[in-house]
């Protein structure tokens, strides 16, 4: 066996323990998923509506143009956590006022339209993103996944996992207040 | 009182191990055979103490002391009196004082029934072992105290995690930590027999009794694991290649490697430095798990709270024992090649292929369990390595390993003729196919690999079941005849058999249960009927009922098939008002054939609990359970193993007579 064969095994432990050094710097979160979209322009997007539903499809230009902020959802009939958030989120537009926007990611669109029939609609518009693509535009991580984007198309917050249980809606009850005040206190 | 005595005795078994490190170690370069065997004291007297500051803890735990914040983390005054002890090693300091434990323990053995082990060698592995002690014990006075009291006390505690109160969990930890800590005597071995610049057969045999206590405790603690997350966590899923699960994985491949390894350097003198690096890598990728564990450098469900000033430490630690040992090697391996020569179709070669995949196979889980951590440092970018992944690169290295480990026992050493193997192996190749066809009959459709996988787990099945018949010729003589065959052969080669046929029934487990998986969700009011994999399960509602230490929603399912009644099961969501969280009980009907598992999700929808629909989660795992029987088959063919009298740890000195190949006398 020669020297550097013997030596190898020590090199790789080096690097990798170079590795963890830099890992334990205490201000690095692992459990933390960035986000590159907030305080961005919503991303560019043009989604056909889910057909026989009755609301038109979802692009860029419907987030751009509004008096207040938005709250897009992503979601699909296959989701489960998604049925447990469609009643909040039918909660928060009833009640709440808020106006909501739907993007159906890679769900079958009778699928989505029965699903829809059964829990009700409370979305304004809905594009059916049947192949995925604009949910990675939106850098979406799974479903389901919340943002709320304000009135001239800038996306402001993101909630990863349903908006489910009284520290999550609080939470994002928190987001959407400051987003609307934001609004306000601009025009 | 008590936790002041169990800090005492910490502290003590530290000075103890700082003495440890140093005397005997001094005594086997200078030639003082007092100043070796003091080793034996001290390794005796250091799980005295340890033992003492654990059962220090673990008192405080049962009379619910809540005067020591450890136990008012991780107890409460209601909870069962088996979590009550469980929650001796359910957090950080207690289990880290478990490990401790442990290393002594392992220390101790050496010392008390390590009789054959030459001074030097002894002395010199026992202060290696006091090096390591000394690093964990100053790391568990230091930075993670088990005893730190809390003024005022609290009137009751903050409850154990409740997914952790479980009978399996409860044994898991020690278990999983037996086979982890097990390795450093193996280890300590390593690093003396480098000091010693000596590696011989003799040196293999008296290492690989630990080896193979260590893997054993490690194959049932990894598999009381995964069927604790089987059955606990409520997803159907027995493996998930969490960075965990995989950090206690990686030392099972290795060791196993280790195990084969160690077996050519104990019986052809090859493989030496081999089986050294193995030997050191094995424990280092178990202090890797501690570290990752406890420094929350990846994101992980076992994580424990996180700290990076014990990250810190515990680096410091591994930079030594690892880098050092490391470093070590690099300087005297070179010295020490040499011993028997092979051709390249041979038993060698075989275990030298085996070791090859495994330790690639290490390598590629390794690489996946740190990529994150790597483009995160690199290139800034957070992503996750998921099972997709570690099945696309981990099972095409496994399946050859299996199909070559069916052949490996009927090799020769030195040269064998694997013409006359196949010969041999004829109609286990035909069965095997005939196997795999059959498969492909009784399924509707399966991924290829699936057919394959059941091929080659049946080859390695009946070939290994082939060789043991073989060698008691089982069918050539009268059956009386073979009996007092198989009654002579070795215990290790029964042992071999055992776990290469249980590996092979745990593939069986593993391919069953993954590729004709059948999984619904589905959302059911009272009465609702479900159909999965033949049979009809109707949701009958939920009650609640009160636990010991919770509250329960239990749901009833009642099970049919063609109309005739086959079971009910009873899954529950319960809620533990202390720890504020809830966990899924599954029902589990089991079979051979295959488990009906079904959990209860969360109320599907706001309000829905009070009308009385949920969401149920049904699965028929086929084949399942024959992974833990497998597993079991594992521990047990090591434990035959390792009752073998040539192995057995206090067996007499044989290190001068050349091992007798042939028929050994019982």
């Amino acid at each position: 066996m020669t020297r550097a064969l013997a030596a190898l095994p020590i090199l790789i432990a080096l690097i990798v323990g170079g590795f963890f050094l830099w890992g334990l710097n205490p201000s690095r979160d692992p459990n933390a998923i960035p986000s590159v979209l907030i305080s961005q322009p919503a991303p560019e997007f043009d989604l056909a509506p889910v057909d026989h539903v009755g609301v038109p499809g979802l692009s860029r230009a419907d987030l751009t143009d509004n008096p207040a902020p938005v709250v897009v959802n992503v979601f699909a009939s296959w989701c489960v956590p998604c049925r447990a958030e469609h009643a909040v989120l039918t909660r928060m537009v009833e009640q709440g006022g808020v106006r909501l926007m739907g993007i159906n990611y890679k769900d079958k669109p009778e699928d989505a339209r029965a699903w829809l029939e059964n829990l009700g609609n409370p979305y304004e518009r809905i594009g059916s993103d049947l192949n995925g693509r604009a949910g990675i535009e939106w850098g979406i991580s799974g479903v389901p996944e919340t943002f709320i984007v304000s009135g001239n198309g800038t996306v402001l917050f993101r909630y990863v996992g349903p908006v489910v249980g009284a520290e999550a809606e609080e939470k994002f009850a928190t987001a959407l207040a400051q987003a609307r005040a934001a609004t306000g206190a601009g025009t | 009182m008590t936790p002041e005595i169990g800090q005492f005795a910490l502290a003590l078994a530290l000075i103890i191990a700082l003495v440890q490190s140093v005397l005997p170690i001094l005594g086997a370069s200078r030639g003082d055979l007092v100043w070796m065997r003091s080793a034996r004291t001290s390794a005796l007297a250091q799980l005295v103490f340890i033992g003492i500051a654990f059962a220090a803890l673990m008192r405080s735990f049962m009379v619910s002391d809540f005067t020591v914040a450890n136990v008012v983390e991780n107890s409460h005054s209601l909870k069962p009196m088996l979590y009550k002890i469980a929650g001796t090693w359910g957090s950080h300091e207690g289990s880290l004082l478990l490990w401790v434990l442990i290393l002594a323990a392992f220390g101790a053995g050496v010392a008390l029934l390590g009789t054959n082990i030459p001074d030097a060698l002894k002395a010199r592995t026992l202060s290696v072992q006091a090096w390591i002690s000394t690093g964990f014990l100053s790391f568990l006075l230091l930075t993670s105290n088990p005893f730190e009291r809390v003024f005022p006390p609290p009137l009751d505690g903050n409850d154990l995690n409740p997914l952790l109160q479980d009978v399996g969990l409860a044994m898991h930890p020690p278990l999983l930590y037996f086979g982890y800590v097990g390795f450093s005597i193996v280890f300590s071995f390593a690093v003396a027999a480098l000091i010693e610049g000596r590696v011989d057969a003799a040196w293999a045999r008296w290492v690989r009794p630990w080896t193979l206590a260590a893997w054993m405790s490690l194959t049932a603690g990894i598999a009381l694991g995964s069927w604790w997350a089987y059955y606990e966590l409520g997803w159907g899923g027995w493996w998930f290649w969490d960075p965990v699960e995989n950090v206690s994985f990686m030392p099972w491949l290795l060791g196993t490697a280790l195990l084969h390894s160690a077996i050519v350097t104990e019986k052809r003198d090859a493989f030496k430095s081999w089986t050294i690096l193995l030997a050191i890598l094995t424990f280092s990728l178990s202090l890797l798990g501690t570290f990752i564990v406890r420094s929350g450098l990846l994101t992980s469900v076992h994580a424990f709270a996180v700290d990076p000033e014990r990250g810190l430490y515990i680096l410091g630690l591994l930079g030594l024992s690892i880098g050092g040992s490391l470093a070590l090697y690099a300087w005297r391996a070179p010295s020490m090649e040499g011993g028997g020569l092979f051709a390249p179709i041979s038993r060698e070669g075989g275990l030298l292929i085996n070791n090859l995949l495994l330790v690639v196979a290490t390598g590629t889980v390794l690489v996946g369990t740190l990529y994150p951590l790597f483009t995160e440092a690199l290139a800034d970018q957070k992503i996750s390595v998921g099972p997709p992944f570690f099945n696309a690169s981990f099972i095409p290295i496994m399946l050859p390993l299996l199909a070559i480990m069916a052949v490996g026992p009927l090799l020769s050493w030195k040269r064998a003729d694997l013409k006359g193997v196949f010969q041999r192996l004829r109609f286990v190749a035909l069965l095997s196919g005939l196997a795999a066809l059959a498969v492909w009959y009784l399924t509707e459709g399966g991924p290829a690999l699936a057919y394959l996988s059941i091929a080659i787990a049946t080859w390695l099945l009946l070939a290994t079941l082939r060789e043991w018949a073989a060698r008691i010729r089982l069918f050539d003589v009268p059956f009386a005849q073979a009996v007092r065959r198989a009654r002579n052969l070795p215990r290790a080669a029964h042992g071999m058999t055992l776990a290469h046929a249980g590996l092979a029934v745990a593939v069986f487990g593993f391919v069953g249960s993954s590729a004709w998986k059948s999984e619904k969700i589905v959302f059911v009011q009272s009465g609702a009927v479900t159909e999965i994999a033949g049979f009809d399960v109707r949701f009958d509602g939920v009650q609640r009922v009160q636990g010991p230490n919770y509250v329960a929603d239990r749901g009833t399912l009642v099970v049919t098939r063609d109309g005739a009644p086959v079971t009910t099961l009873y899954p529950e969501r319960r809620f533990y008002p202390v720890a504020q969280s809830t966990t899924t009980e599954s029902a589990i009907r089991s079979t051979l054939a295959g488990d009906l598992y079904a959990s209860l999700a969360e109320p599907a929808a706001e309000g829905a609990a009070q009308s009385g629909a949920w969401t149920l989660r049904i699965l028929y795992e086929p084949l399942v359970n024959f992974i833990w029987i497998g597993a079991a088959l594992l521990v047990l063919g090591g434990g035959l193993s390792l009752s073998d009298r040539r192995l057995r740890v206090g067996a007499p000195r044989r290190a001068t007579i050349p091992k007798p190949q042939a028929t050994p006398a019982e």
